[in-house]
C-alpha cells in the first residue's frame, strides 16, 4: 500500500472547546485523492453491505457506491463522484459528518491495514459539490397530482420527502419543532453538524417544491386522521424520541436532565437569542453523563463548551478491547475502544478519559434544596444467566459516591412518543414501534407508511435515509401502481 | 441401428480421428501386392483406432482401390454378368437392408433410377462377407453388401461425364429412398458408385477388414493405389456408414468450421447454375448431406467441386488454402489464386491430414497449421507409402530413396498417369496460372481504403445525452471501466480472476443482452485450440463484402467485392459504405432495426418480419450491401437486439436463397465487448460499426477519464476487439475470420427452441427458455432506464455488478453474507453456522443462483432412513478433491494448507500446473503430508518430471479449464519469484506461457497416447482427464473413456481462475449440470460408464450441490473457490495482479504474511459438507453414494414463477436412458491399459533388472517397430522410484534399438538411461525427458543422405526438463516445444521449433522451418545458418539474434556437436568440427530478451558477492 490512512485532522481539542465551530480541518485535495487511491475496488466491497448483525451495522445501509466514487476522487473526477454519491444518498453532507461509518468497519483493507477514510471522502465530495455550485435544485418536470404528507423532518422524513417529490408527488412535511431537521437540527451538536449545513439542504428541498409546515405536531395540533383524509398517502417518520429513564431514588431532583433536552436547548440558544426552551448550562458545574453512546459523547462535548468544572461519563458495559475480539471478527462493526471527540476534549483539558466503565447508578442524593448533589454507584460485572443472557451483577465493596450538580441521562431511546400512531391505529411491534416490514414500509393502515426510527427504533442517520428512500419508493408504487424510484 | 438423440445426447456431436495411409505405385502399375501392403499398413495403425465396450467392435476401417477390373470381370462371369471393358461401367458398392424383402424393395428403386437416367443395370453381385470375428453391436447393425454394375450408355462421351451421371444416380437413389417409407431404409448407403474407384469398409477394427471382405485377399484384386483408414470415434453407436474412406478421401483430423461451411454451401445452392448436369439442381441439393460426419461433408463438397470440372488439387486448394496473407515468401501468382478463391469460398478450417484420389491421381495435404502427422517413404521400385506414422510397412532401408513428411499447407501429388510425383510448387503454379487471377482482382476486388471518402463529422452529443444513449443499450459503469475504456487504453481484452458466481442470463433478474444467452464453444480433445499470438502467421482477420458469384463458374466478376482488413468499421468507414452507390457493381441500403417498445414480443416479431421482407426486396432491387441500423431509436422505438436481427436475417436470406447475393453490415450501439462481436460474426454479419462504443470513448476522453486522443483510443479499442475475436476463434482452433463468420460456434442457453430454430437455426438450445416476449421485455427494461418517467438524483450509469458484486445489482453467490458466514463457520468449527451459510446459498430463489437451484430433491418420508445408517463422513470425504490451483497462482502457504487438509480427510488436492517442490514428498514430523495426491499435467508441462509423475496417486490431464476453456495461460515475469522458477524449472523474472493446446494432443487418438504415456510413467496412478462442460462433451468423454482414462472430470464453466479474459470467464462453456448429465447419459448408452469414475466441479459450495451432482452421475467432487474462502479469500478478484490482500493469490512475501488460513478450516468445511450430504442421503434413503449415482429419478424440476426461469425445461438433464440390466451406471471395472504388451514389461524390465536392483551397467540391442510405443518409460519410472530424481549414473542402462520406433519413444526417462535408435522414429520422441539420453540415426544400410531426410516426427522433446539428445537427420514440426532443460543436437527442424522454450540448449546444424522461437522465454538455440535465411524464419518478438563470441559458450557448443558426431557418426557433424573456426561465425545464437536481462542481473549480483539464491532474488526484484 503506497499511502497510509489519513483522516481530516481534528482541531486542537483545547482550543476548539472555546467555540462551536466544526471539529475538523479539511484534508487537501491531493491528500483526499491519495486516500481514494487506497481503495482496492474489491470484488466484494463489504463496505456496501448494509445489514444489521448482532444489533450492529455491517457496511453502509444506503449502499453507497464507495469503490466507484473513491476511484473517481482518486482520478480527480469530483463532479462525477458527486453524481454517483447522490445516486444512493440524498444527504451525504449529513452522513459524511455524523455517521459512525460502519463502511469503514467492513472495509476489506481493514483486514490488514487501517481502512480507507471513506467518511472523509464522502464529506469532501459533497462539500466540494456545494462549493462549486454543482448541487442545484431539480424540481420534477411534471406533477402527478397526488399529495403526500410526511410526518417528521429528521433524516428519514427528509429523504422520504425528497424522493417522493422527485416522483412528482406534492409533498408536505410536518414538523412539531420550530426548525426543520429533527435530530439533525437538535440532536447533533453544531461542531459535528453545522446547522447551516442542514439549512442549506432544507432550502434546496424547498426549492424543489416540498412544502414544510413547522411548529405543528400531528396528533396534537392536527388530528392524525385528518392527514389521511387530506392526503393520498402518509409517511410517518416521527422518530423514536422517548428517552430511556433511570427510575431510581432521587430522580426527581433538579439538575437531572435527559440528554436531548440539554442538547435541544443548547441548539436553540445558539441559533437565536430568544430561545423558548429553558437553556441548561453546564458552566462551572460538576457534570456526570450517564450513557456511553454517541449522545453521551455529544453531551460531554457540549458541557465542555459550556465550561464545566469536572466531567465524568458512566458506561455500564465493560471497556471494549483495544483490538477486535475473537467474537467480533471483520467485517463486523468493530467493537473496540475508541476515543471520540468529546472524550478527547475532556482528556485534553482534565487529563483523563472521562469514562468510567461498568458503573451502575444506585441513587441520586440531593443537597436538601431539591438539587442533585451526588450519585451513589456500584461497579458491576456481566454474568451469563441460565437463559444464556448477560446480566449485571454488583461487585460488593465497590460502592462509590460522585459529586455532581448536573446529571445528563443519555441511555438511549425506547420508541416513538408521538400520538400519531395511536390516532391512526397503526399496529405496533413488540418494541412499540410502528409495525411494517423493512423494504415494504406499509403499515397496517392503508396508505400509511412508516420509516426511520419510528419503524426501526433508535438507529443511525444512514438507516433513516435508507428507510425514507424506501418508504417513498413504496409509497410511489402504492400511488401509481409502479415505481421507478430506487 | 443408430442410437437416436435422447436426453442430452445428440448424434451430430460425434467426432472421429484416426490413422491414415496409402500405398501407391507411382507408375500406375496395378498389383495385388499394393492391396496387401495397404492392409498391412492398416494393421499397424490399429492402435490409432479404437474399440468400445466390446473389444471386437471397431469404430471403422476401410480401403479405397481402383476398380479391380480383372477381379470383377472374373467374379461376374460366374454370375452370368458380362462386364464391358475397363472404364465402360460403373460399380456401386452398396449397403442394403439385411432382410430380403426390404433389400429387394430398395434394389427396385435403384434400378428405377438407373433406368430413368438412361443407363443400363448390368447386374448385382452379393459381396461375400464373413462376420465371424465381429462384435455383437457391429453384427446387430450389419447390412447386406452388394455390388451394382451399371453400363455406360454410348452417348456419354467422357469419363468425367459418366462420373457426373453416376453422381446424379447416387443422389437420386439416396434421396428417393430417404423420402420413401420403405422398411429398414436407413441401412441404405452407397459407399461408392464410380467407374474409377471402389470402397470396401465397415464398422470393423483395422484387423477385421480383410477377414470380413474375403474379396480383398483374392490375388486378382489389383490396384495401383490403395488408401486405408482406421477410425477412432468418440462414440461407438453402431454405424457402418461413418467408416472411411469416403468417395474421394480419407481424413485424420476435424473440421472446426463445419457448421459455417455447410451453411454457406447451402446458401450458395440458390446461385448454382450450370449445364454440366442435365438435371435440376434441386435433384442434387443439398450438396452437403446432413447426416454425415465432418469428413463425409468435406467429401461431399470436394466431390461437387471436382464434378464441376475443377481438378482434384484445385478443389483441395480452394477448401484448405495455405495461410497466404502473411506468408513472407509466397509469390504473387499464388497469392492471387488464393485471394480470388477466397471470394468464392471460405476455408474449411481445422486440423487435417487428408489423402485423396480420383482413381488416377493420389494426393495428400495438411491443414494450414500442420497439426496432423503424415510421413512418407519413396522407394527405388517406384512405390510411395504415406501414413500417419513411419514403420507401418517393412521396407528395407537400402530400398528407400528418400523419406519426407507433409508440411503445413503443402501438397503432395502423385500422378499415376504421368508416372511421377509432382512437387507442391509445380502443381500449385500450374493451377494458379490457369486464369489471370491477379488481373481480375486488380480490376474487381476493391480495397476498402480505395472507396470514395465523403464523411462529415456528426455533431457531438452532450455528456448527459450520451448517458441516456448508453442506457438505451444497457451500458453500465462496468462496461466503460472494465471493457470499453481499458480496451482502448491497453489495446487488449480485459482480464479478470476467480470464477463466475453470478447466475446465467436466463436466471438473472437483470435485463440481459441477448449475447449473454450464447455460450462460446471451444476445442477440447478432438481438435486443438491454437495460439493466435505466437502463431499469428496462420491467422487472418480479413473479410470480404459484397455478392458472391456462382461457385461453379470461374469468372472475373466473382471477385467484384470489397476487402476489409478487419470486420470492425469506424463511423467514417460505414459512411463510405453508405455512399458507395456511385461505384459500379455496388449498391447499399440501410434498413432500420427498431421495434415498437410498447408492443412487446408481438411488435418485435412484426418488426423482424418487416426487416426480412425489406431485405428480400432490396436484394431484388440489386442491393448487395445491406446495412442494419439502430441509430434512430427514440422514446417509442427501441433497438431490436442486434444479434437477433443479424442472425434472423442471415438465416432468412439463406432460406430465401438471397444470402450470398448480399453482404450484411451492422450499425449498432449495442456491441461493445468481444463476445458481442464474436456472436454477431458467428451468426453471419460481415462487418460491425459499434458507434456507441466510439461515442463512449469520445465521452470518456472529454470527461477526462481517458488520456488519449480519440484517434488513438478508437484504434486501441478496435485492435482489442479484433484481437479478442481472433482469440475466441482460436479457442475453437479456427484461424481465419472468413471461416469463423457464420460458423455458429455457440450453444444457446436459456432460449426457447422454436425461437432458436427460426432465428438461430442449427444452434443447440437444450433446455429451452425465453422467447420473443421476454427478449422484448428485457429491451423495454433497458429502454425505460433511458427514458424514465422522472429524474432522480445521480443520473449516472448503473454500476453493472456483473464482474464484481455490488449491492442492488446482479446476484452473486459469494456476497458479504455468505463469505462471512462460511469463514466464521469453518474457523470456529460451528456446524450450525455452516448450515446458515448453506441455507443462504441453497435457498436462494430470486434469482435462482444456478440450474441446480431449479432441481428439487425428491424426498419423501416413507423412503428416508436413519442418519446413522448412512456411510460415514470419513468415507464420503475420500471423494472430495480441491481444484487444480498452481503453485505460482497461489502462495505456498495456501497451496500447502490445501494439500495438508485434503490428506488429513483422505481426499485429494491437486498440484495445478506449476509442478511441486520435491521437499513436499517427505511427510512432516507431525504426520501431515504436503504432497498433493493429484499431479496435474497441463499444456505447459511445468515441473512435469519423472519424479513428479511417480509421486501422484492420480495424474490429471487438463484439457480445458472452466474459466477459460480453449486457452493457455501466462504467468507474467513479475510473478515468477525465484522459488516459483525453481519448481517450474525456469528463470526467475521471466514470464512463462502455457500454450492453448497440448502439443501432443491434437486429436482423440493423441489423447489416448498421452494417457498411455502417463500410465507408463506411473502404472499405479489413475489417469484423470479434465474436460469442460459444453454441448457434445458427453461424446468427447466417451472417446476419452475409450482412450482408457480412469477418471473423467467435467468442469463447469463457472470455475475459478488466477487470470483469464473476462470474455472467457463470462461466456465460454456451460454449467456442469448439463455437461455432467450429458456425459453420464452418453457413457451409459455406450456401456462405458462402468469403466470410468466421473468427477465434477465448478462453484460447488454445499452438501446439496454434491447431492445433485451425485444424482446426475458424479462420483467425485471438486471444490475450488469455496476451499479458498475458508482460508480467508474474500473474492478481491485480483489474483492476476499479485496484490491479494489476504496472502492467498500472491507470491509477494509481504502479502503472504497476511495469510491467516489454516488447514483445519478446510478440514472443517469438508466435514461439514459431508455431514450435510449425509443428511440429504438419509432423507433420500441412500446408504452410500454409490447407490445415488445417476439416480435422476430422485430429482424433479422445481416449480418457479421466476420471470425467465419458468420457461426452462430441464427434463433432458433428468433423462435416464433405457439400458439393459447388465450395463453398469457407475465405475465398477478397471480400464485395461494394455501395459502388459509394452516392450518394457515384456523384455526391458528383465534386461534392466541388474541396473534396477544394484545399479549395475546394462547393455542390449533389440529390434523395434512402430507398434512398440512409449519404449523405456516403465523402466524409467522404476529407476526414479528406486533412485529418486537423481537417477543412475550416466549410461548405466544403455539400450540399442533397430527399426522404426513407435510414438513417445523414451518418454520421461530419467538420468542414467540411454536409448539409442538406429532407424527412425515417430511423434513425441523424448517427451518430458527427465535426464535421460536419446541417440537417433538412420540405418547404416540407408543410401539416402541422412541430413536431408526426415528421421523423427513432430513434437519431439515436448516438455523435456533435462537430458541430452542427438539426432542425425531432420526433425518434424515443433521440435523442443516447452523444453526447459534438455540439451539437443539435430540437423534440421520443421516449423515452430523451440516454441515456448524456457531452458536448455538446442543446436541445429542446418535449416529450420518458419516461426522459430515463438514465445521462447528461456534457454538458448544455436543455428548453423549457412545460407543466411534464418532471420526470416525466426519469430523475433521475444528473442534477439547474436553471434557466438563467449569462449566458454563456444566450447560448450563444440562439445555438444562433438558428442553428436561421435554418437551418431554424423557426417555433417564431423564436417562442422573439421572447419570449426570458420563455422563458429556461421552460427546464429537465439537468445530470449528477458532471459538475457535476468541472466545478466543475476551474474552481476553474484559478482557483487551474493550467493545464488540471494542473487536471484535481487535480480528478480530489480527487474520486477
Amino acid at each position: 500500500m503506497e499511502f497510509e490512512r489519513k483522516e481530516a485532522p481534528g482541531r486542537d481539542p483545547k482550543k476548539r472547546v472555546e467555540d462551536w465551530d466544526q471539529l475538523h480541518e479539511h484534508l487537501t485535495e491531493e491528500e483526499l485523492q491519495q486516500q481514494g487511491a487506497r481503495c482496492m475496488d474489491c470484488g466484494i466491497p463489504f463496505c456496501q453491505t448494509g445489514e444489521d448483525k448482532k444489533g450492529r451495522t455491517m457496511g453502509c445501509p444506503v449502499h453507497n457506491l464507495i469503490p466507484e466514487w473513491n476511484d473517481l476522487v482518486y482520478k480527480g473526477k469530483w463532479k462525477e463522484a458527486l453524481h454517483r454519491l447522490h445516486k444512493t444518498n440524498n444527504f451525504p453532507e449529513f452522513t459524511g459528518r455524523a455517521c459512525p461509518a460502519p463502511c469503514e468497519g467492513s472495509c476489506v483493507l481493514g483486514i490488514i491495514e487501517p481502512p480507507v477514510a471513506i467518511k472523509n471522502i464522502e464529506q469532501a465530495i459533497i462539500d466540494k459539490g456545494f462549493e462549486e455550485g454543482w448541487v442545484q435544485p431539480h424540481p420534477p418536470e411534471s406533477r402527478t397530482g397526488k399529495k403526500v404528507a410526511v410526518v417528521g423532518s429528521g433524516p428519514a422524513g427528509l429523504s422520504a420527502a425528497a424522493q417522493a417529490n422527485k416522483a412528482g408527488h406534492h409533498v408536505t412535511v410536518y414538523e412539531r419543532d420550530e426548525r426543520i431537521g429533527g435530530l439533525l437540527m437538535y440532536g447533533i451538536p453544531n461542531m459535528k453538524l453545522e446547522k447551516s449545513v442542514v439549512e442549506r439542504r432544507i432550502d434546496l428541498l424547498r426549492e424543489e417544491g416540498i412544502e414544510f409546515v413547522t411548529g405543528t405536531e400531528i396528533g396534537t395540533d392536527i388530528p392524525a386522521p385528518e392527514l389521511t383524509k387530506k392526503y393520498d398517502a402518509v409517511i410517518l417518520a416521527g422518530g423514536a424520541t422517548k428517552p430511556r429513564d433511570l427510575k431510581i431514588e432521587g430522580r426527581d431532583l433538579d439538575g437531572i436532565h435527559f440528554a436531548m433536552d440539554f442538547l435541544h436547548a443548547n441548539v436553540e440558544k445558539l441559533l437565536d437569542d430568544e430561545h423558548k426552551k429553558e437553556f441548561i448550562s453546564a458552566g462551572d458545574k460538576d457534570v456526570i453523563v450517564i450513557g456511553g453512546g454517541d449522545t453521551g459523547t455529544d453531551c460531554v462535548s457540549t458541557s465542555m463548551r459550556h465550561g464545566c468544572k469536572t466531567l465524568t461519563q458512566f458506561e455500564i458495559l465493560p471497556k471494549p478491547p483495544e483490538s477486535r475480539g475473537e467474537d467480533n471478527p471483520w467485517p463486523e462493526w468493530p467493537h473496540i475502544y475508541k476515543v471520540d471527540y468529546g472524550q478527547e476534549e475532556a482528556k485534553a483539558r482534565f487529563g483523563d478519559d472521562p469514562r468510567e466503565y461498568q458503573v451502575m447508578t444506585k441513587k441520586f442524593v440531593g443537597d436538601g434544596e431539591g438539587n442533585v448533589k451526588e450519585l451513589h454507584t456500584v461497579r458491576i460485572e456481566w454474568k451469563t444467566n441460565e437463559d444464556g443472557r448477560k446480566v449485571p451483577e454488583e461487585i460488593p465493596g465497590t460502592e462509590k459516591v460522585w459529586k455532581a450538580d448536573l446529571v445528563l441521562l443519555a441511555m438511549g431511546f425506547l420508541g416513538p412518543e408521538n400520538p400519531v400512531l395511536e390516532q391512526l391505529e397503526v399496529e405496533r411491534d413488540e418494541r412499540s414501534n410502528a409495525k411494517a416490514e423493512h423494504g415494504d414500509y406499509h403499515t397496517s393502515v392503508d396508505g400509511v407508511f412508516a420509516a426511520g426510527d419510528m419503524r426501526r427504533g433508535q438507529s443511525l442517520i444512514v438507516w433513516a435515509i435508507n428507510e425514507g428512500r424506501g418508504a417513498a419508493r413504496e409509497c410511489d408504487r402504492y400511488l401509481m401502481g409502479t415505481t421507478e424510484l430506487p | 441401428m443408430m442410437s437416436s438423440d435422447q436426453g442430452l445426447y445428440q448424434s451430430h456431436h460425434e467426432h472421429d480421428a484416426c490413422g491414415i495411409g496409402f500405398v501407391v505405385n507411382i507408375q500406375g502399375k496395378q498389383s495385388h501386392q499394393i492391396v496387401e501392403q495397404a492392409l498391412t499398413v492398416l494393421h499397424n495403425l490399429d492402435h490409432r483406432g479404437a474399440t468400445g465396450s466390446e473389444k471386437n467392435t471397431g469404430d471403422g476401417a476401410g480401403i479405397l482401390l481402383q476398380i479391380p477390373h480383372k477381379f470383377l470381370d472374373d467374379s461376374c462371369q460366374g454370375l452370368g454378368i458380362t462386364l464391358p471393358g475397363r472404364g465402360q461401367y460403373g460399380v456401386g458398392m452398396i449397403f442394403l437392408p439385411p432382410g430380403r424383402e426390404e433389400r429387394l424393395a430398395c434394389e427396385k428403386v435403384i434400378k428405377e433410377v438407373v433406368k430413368e437416367e438412361e443407363q443400363e443395370v448390368l447386374g448385382w453381385r452379393k459381396v461375400p462377407t464373413d462376420n465371424f470375428y465381429l462384435g455383437q453391436s457391429a453384427k446387430d447393425a450389419e447390412p447386406s453388401v452388394r455390388q451394382l454394375f451399371i453400363g455406360r450408355s454410348p452417348d456419354i462421351r467422357t469419363e468425367l461425364e459418366f462420373e457426373r451421371k453416376l453422381y446424379v444416380i447416387r443422389r437420386k437413389i439416396t434421396k428417393r429412398i430417404e423420402n420413401s417409407d420403405l422398411a429398414d431404409k436407413e441401412y441404405l448407403y452407397i459407399n461408392s458408385l464410380s467407374s474409377r474407384t471402389i470402397i470396401y469398409k465397415g464398422m470393423l477394427t483395422s484387423t477385421q477388414l480383410k477377414d470380413f471382405y474375403p474379396d480383398l485377399t483374392d490375388p486378382k484384386m489389383e490396384s495401383a493405389l490403395a488408401l486405408v483408414h482406421s477410425r477412432f470415434s468418440t462414440n461407438t453407436f453402431p454405424n457402418w456408414k461413418l467408416a472411411h474412406p469416403f468417395r474421394y478421401l480419407i481424413h485424420n483430423g476435424e473440421i472446426n468450421t463445419l457448421r459455417g461451411n455447410q451453411n454457406w454451401m447451402h446458401a450458395r445452392e440458390a446461385q448454382l447454375s450450370t449445364d454440366l448436369f442435365d438435371v435440376d439442381m434441386d435433384t442434387l441439393t443439398p450438396i452437403i448431406q446432413e447426416d454425415g460426419s465432418d469428413s463425409a461433408k468435406f467429401d461431399n463438397c470436394l466431390e461437387f467441386l471436382l464434378l464441376s470440372g475443377r481438378s482434384l488439387p484445385h478443389a483441395m486448394m480452394m477448401m484448405i488454402p495455405e495461410p497466404w496473407e502473411k506468408h513472407e515468401s509466397m509469390d504473387d501468382e499464388m497469392k492471387a489464386f488464393y485471394e480470388y478463391h477466397s471470394c468464392l469460398m471460405e476455408p474449411w478450417d481445422g486440423p487435417a491430414s487428408i489423402a485423396f484420389t480420383d482413381g488416377k491421381m493420389v494426393g495428400a495435404t495438411l491443414d494450414r497449421n500442420g497439426l496432423r502427422p503424415s510421413r512418407y517413404y519413396v522407394t527405388s521400385d517406384d512405390m510411395i507409402v504415406l501414413s500417419s506414422e513411419v514403420g507401418v510397412l517393412d521396407i528395407p532401408p537400402e530400398d528407400i530413396v528418400y523419406k519426407d513428411r507433409l508440411q503445413p499447407g503443402r501438397m503432395l501429388l502423385i500422378d499415376t498417369q504421368e508416372g511421377r510425383i509432382k512437387s507442391d510448387e509445380e502443381i500449385k503454379h500450374q493451377i494458379a496460372r490457369e486464369y489471370p487471377y491477379r488481373e481480375w482482382l486488380d480490376e474487381n476486388l476493391i480495397d476498402f481504403h480505395d472507396l470514395p471518402y465523403n464523411y462529415q463529422e456528426e455533431p457531438e452529443n452532450s455528456h448527459e445525452d450520451i448517458i441516456q444513449r448508453q442506457k438505451v443499450f444497457g451500458y453500465t459503469y462496468e462496461d466503460l471501466n472494465v471493457n470499453v475504456g481499458p480496451m482502448a487504453e491497453n489495446m487488449l481484452q480485459p482480464v479478470g480472476a476467480m470464477g463466475n458466481d453470478a447466475p446465467i442470463a436466463v436466471l438473472s433478474n437483470e435485463p440481459q443482452l441477448l449475447y449473454n444467452y450464447f455460450k462460446q464453444l471451444f476445442a477440447q480433445v478432438t481438435n486443438p485450440p491454437i495460439d493466435p499470438i505466437r502463431e499469428e502467421l496462420i491467422t487472418s482477420t480479413e473479410t470480404i463484402l459484397g455478392s458472391e458469384g456462382n461457385i461453379l463458374e470461374t469468372t472475373a466478376e466473382s471477385c467484384r467485392q470489397i476487402r476489409l482488413k478487419t470486420p470492425v468499421l469506424k463511423n467514417e468507414e460505414l459512411a463510405q459504405l453508405k455512399n458507395i452507390n456511385d461505384l459500379s457493381g455496388f449498391k447499399s441500403k440501410t434498413l432500420p432495426i427498431l421495434f415498437d417498445v410498447n408492443r412487446g414480443g408481438e411488435g418485435l416479431e412484426e418488426a423482424l418480419d418487416e426487416l426480412f421482407a425489406a431485405a428480400d426486396k432490396a436484394v431484388e432491387e440489386g442491393v448487395n450491401i445491406l446495412i442494419l441500423s439502430d441509430r434512430d431509436f427514440n422514446l417509442k422505438k427501441a433497438p431490436i437486439p442486434a444479434l437477433l436481427a443479424v442472425a434472423g436475417l442471415h438465416h432468412h436470406l439463406i432460406r430465401s436463397g438471397n444470402r450470398t447475393k448480399v453482404g450484411l453490415v451492422l450499425e449498432s450501439g449495442e456491441p461493445r465487448e468481444t463476445h458481442h462481436f464474436c456472436t454477431l460474426l458467428g451468426y453471419g454479419v460481415e462487418a460491425v460499426n459499434p458507434y456507441m462504443a466510439y461515442e463512449s470513448l469520445h465521452d470518456l476522453i472529454r470527461e477526462g477519464h481517458l488520456d488519449l486522443s480519440f484517434k488513438r483510443a478508437q484504434k486501441g479499442y478496435n485492435k482489442a476487439v479484433v484481437k479478442g475475436i481472433v482469440k475466441v476463434m482460436s479457442k475453437m482452433g479456427i484461424s481465419t475470420i472468413k471461416s469463423y463468420r457464420g460458423a455458429q460456434i455457440f450453444e444457446a442457453l436459456g432460449l426457447d427452441k422454436e425461437l432458436v430454430d427460426k432465428y438461430f437455426t442449427w444452434t443447440d438450445s437444450r433446455i429451452g427458455g425465453i422467447g420473443l416476449d421476454t427478449i422484448a421485455l428485457e429491451a423495454k427494461m433497458r429502454h425505460r432506464e433511458a427514458y424514465p418517467n422522472y429524474r432522480t438524483n445521480g443520473q449516472v450509469l448503473d454500476e453493472g455488478g456483473q464482474y464484481k458484486w455490488r449491492k442492488g445489482s446482479e446476484y452473486h453467490a459469494y456476497n458479504p453474507k455468505t463469505v462471512h458466514t462460511l469463514q466464521l463457520a469453518t474457523k470456529n468449527g460451528d456446524y450450525e453456522l455452516y448450515k446458515e451459510y448453506s441455507n443462504l446459498i441453497d435457498e436462494q430463489s430470486d434469482p435462482p443462483a444456478a440450474l441446480r437451484s431449479l432441481l428439487k430433491l425428491k424426498t419423501d418420508e416413507s423412503g428416508s432412513i436413519p442418519l446413522e445408517e448412512v456411510e460415514s463422513v470419513e468415507e464420503i470425504c475420500k471423494r472430495f478433491k480441491t481444484g487444480a490451483m498452481s503453485y505460482g497462482s497461489i502462495s505456498k502457504e495456501t497451496h500447502e494448507a490445501l494439500a495438508i487438509a485434503m490428506n488429513r480427510v483422505g481426499g485429494k488436492s491437486n498440484t495445478g500446473e506449476g509442478g511441486e517442490d520435491p521437499s513436499r514428498y517427505t511427510p512432516d514430523p507431525n504426520g501431515d503430508s504436503r504432497n498433493s495426491a493429484v499431479k496435474q499435467v497441463a499444456s505447459g508441462r511445468f515441473g512435469v518430471t519423472s519424479e513428479y509423475l511417480t509421486q501422484g496417486k492420480e495424474i490429471q490431464i487438463k484439457m480445458a479449464q472452466g474459466a477459460k476453456p480453449g486457452e493457455g495461460g501466462e504467468l507474467p515475469g513479475r510473478k515468477v519469484y525465484p522459488w516459483i522458477a525453481d519448481v517450474r524449472l525456469s528463470t526467475p523474472g521471466v514470464g512463462l506461457i502455457s500454450p492453448p493446446p497440448h502439443h501432443d494432443i491434437y486429436s482423440i487418438e493423441d489423447l489416448a497416447q498421452l494417457i498411455h504415456d502417463l500410465k507408463n510413467a506411473n502404472k499405479d496412478a489413475l489417469i484423470n482427464v479434465k474436460l469442460v462442460s459444453a454441448v457434445g462433451v458427453g461424446t468427447i468423454a466417451t472417446g476419452v473413456a475409450k482412450g482408457h482414462a480412469d477418471v473423467i472430470l467435467i468442469s463447469g464453466h463457472d470455475g475459478g481462475t488466477g487470470a483469464s479474459p473476462q470474455t472467457s470467464i463470462k461466456h465460454a462453456g456451460l454449467p456442469w449440470e448439463l455437461g455432467l448429465s450429458e456425459t453420464h447419459q452418453t457413457l451409459v448408452l455406450n456401456d462405458l460408464r462402468s469403466r470410468v469414475t466421473l468427477e465434477t466441479d465448478g462453484q460447488i459450495k454445499t452438501g446439496r450441490d454434491i447431492a445433485v451432482a451425485a444424482l446426475l452421475g458424479a462420483e467425485e467432487f471438486g471444490f475450488g473457490t469455496s476451499a479458498l474462502i475458508t482460508l480467508g479469500c474474500i473474492m478481491m478478484r485480483v489474483c492476476h495482479l499479485d496484490t491479494c490482500p489476504v496472502g492467498i493469490a500472491t507470491q509477494n512475501p509481504e502479502l503472504r504474511h497476511k495469510f491467516t488460513g489454516d488447514p483445519a478450516y478446510v478440514v472443517n468445511f469438508m466435514k461439514f459438507v459431508a455431514q450435510e450430504l449425509r443428511e440429504y442421503m438419509a432423507e433420500l434413503g441412500f446408504r452410500t453414494i454409490d447407490e445415488m449415482i445417476g439416480r435422476t429419478d430422485k430429482l424433479v424440476q422445481a416449480e418457479t414463477d421466476h420471470w425467465k426461469a419458468r420457461h426452462l425445461d430441464l427434463s433432458p438433464i433428468l433423462h435416464r436412458p433405457e439400458i439393459a440390466e447388465n450395463v453398469g451406471t457407475r465405475c465398477m471395472i478397471c480400464q485395461n491399459h494394455g501395459l502388459e504388451n509394452a516392450l518394457d514389461i515384456q523384455t526391458l524390465m528383465d534386461i534392466c533388472e541388474p541396473a534396477l536392483s544394484d545399479g549395475k551397467s546394462v547393455r542390449a540391442t533389440l529390434p523395434i517397430k512402430n507398434t512398440n510405443r512409449v519404449v523405456g518409460t516403465i523402466v524409467g519410472s522404476e529407476v526414479t522410484r528406486r533412485f529418486g530424481s537423481k537417477g543412475l549414473s550416466e549410461d548405466t542402462i544403455h539400450l540399442k534399438f533397430e527399426g522404426s520406433a513407435g510414438q513417445s519413444f523414451g518418454a520421461f526417462i530419467p538420468s542414467g538411461m540411454t536409448l539409442e535408435l538406429e532407424g527412425d522414429a515417430n511423434d513425441y520422441f523424448g517427451k518430458g525427458l527427465s535426464g535421460g539420453k536419446l541417440i537417433l540415426y538412420p540405418s547404416k544400410n540407408a543410401r539416402f543422405d541422412p541430413a536431408e531426410n526426415i528421421i523423427v516426427g513432430n513434437v519431439s522433446f515436448y516438455g523435456a526438463t533435462s537430458g541430452q539428445a542427438y539426432i542425425r537427420g531432420k526433425a518434424g514440426e515443433r521440435f523442443c516445444v516447452r523444453n526447459s532443460g534438455l540439451h539437443a543436437v539435430v540437423e534440421s527442424v520443421g516449423d515452430h521449433a523451440c516454441e515456448y522454450m524456457t531452458g536448455g540448449r538446442v543446436v541445429v546444424l542446418g535449416e529450420t522451418g518458419r516461426n522459430f522461437a515463438a514465445g521462447m522465454s528461456g534457454g538458448i538455440a544455436y543455428i548453423l545458418d549457412l545460407n543466411q535465411q534464418f532471420h526470416k524464419r525466426c519469430n523475433t518478438n521475444r528473442v534477439v539474434l547474436e553471434q557466438l563470441r563467449d569462449e566458454d559458450e563456444i566450447d560448450q557448443v563444440y562439445e555438444m556437436v562433438r558428442r553428436h558426431a561421435e554418437y551418431t557418426d554424423s557426417h555433417r557433424g564431423w564436417r562442422v568440427l573439421a572447419k570449426w573456426d570458420e563455422m563458429i561465425h556461421r552460427f546464429v545464437k537465439v537468445l530470449p530478451k528477458d532471459f538475457k536481462k535476468m541472466q545478466q542481473s543475476i551474474e552481476k549480483a553474484q559478482q557483487e558477492g551474493l550467493d545464488k539464491d540471494e542473487a536471484e532474488m535481487e535480480a528478480f526484484l530489480q527487474n520486477k
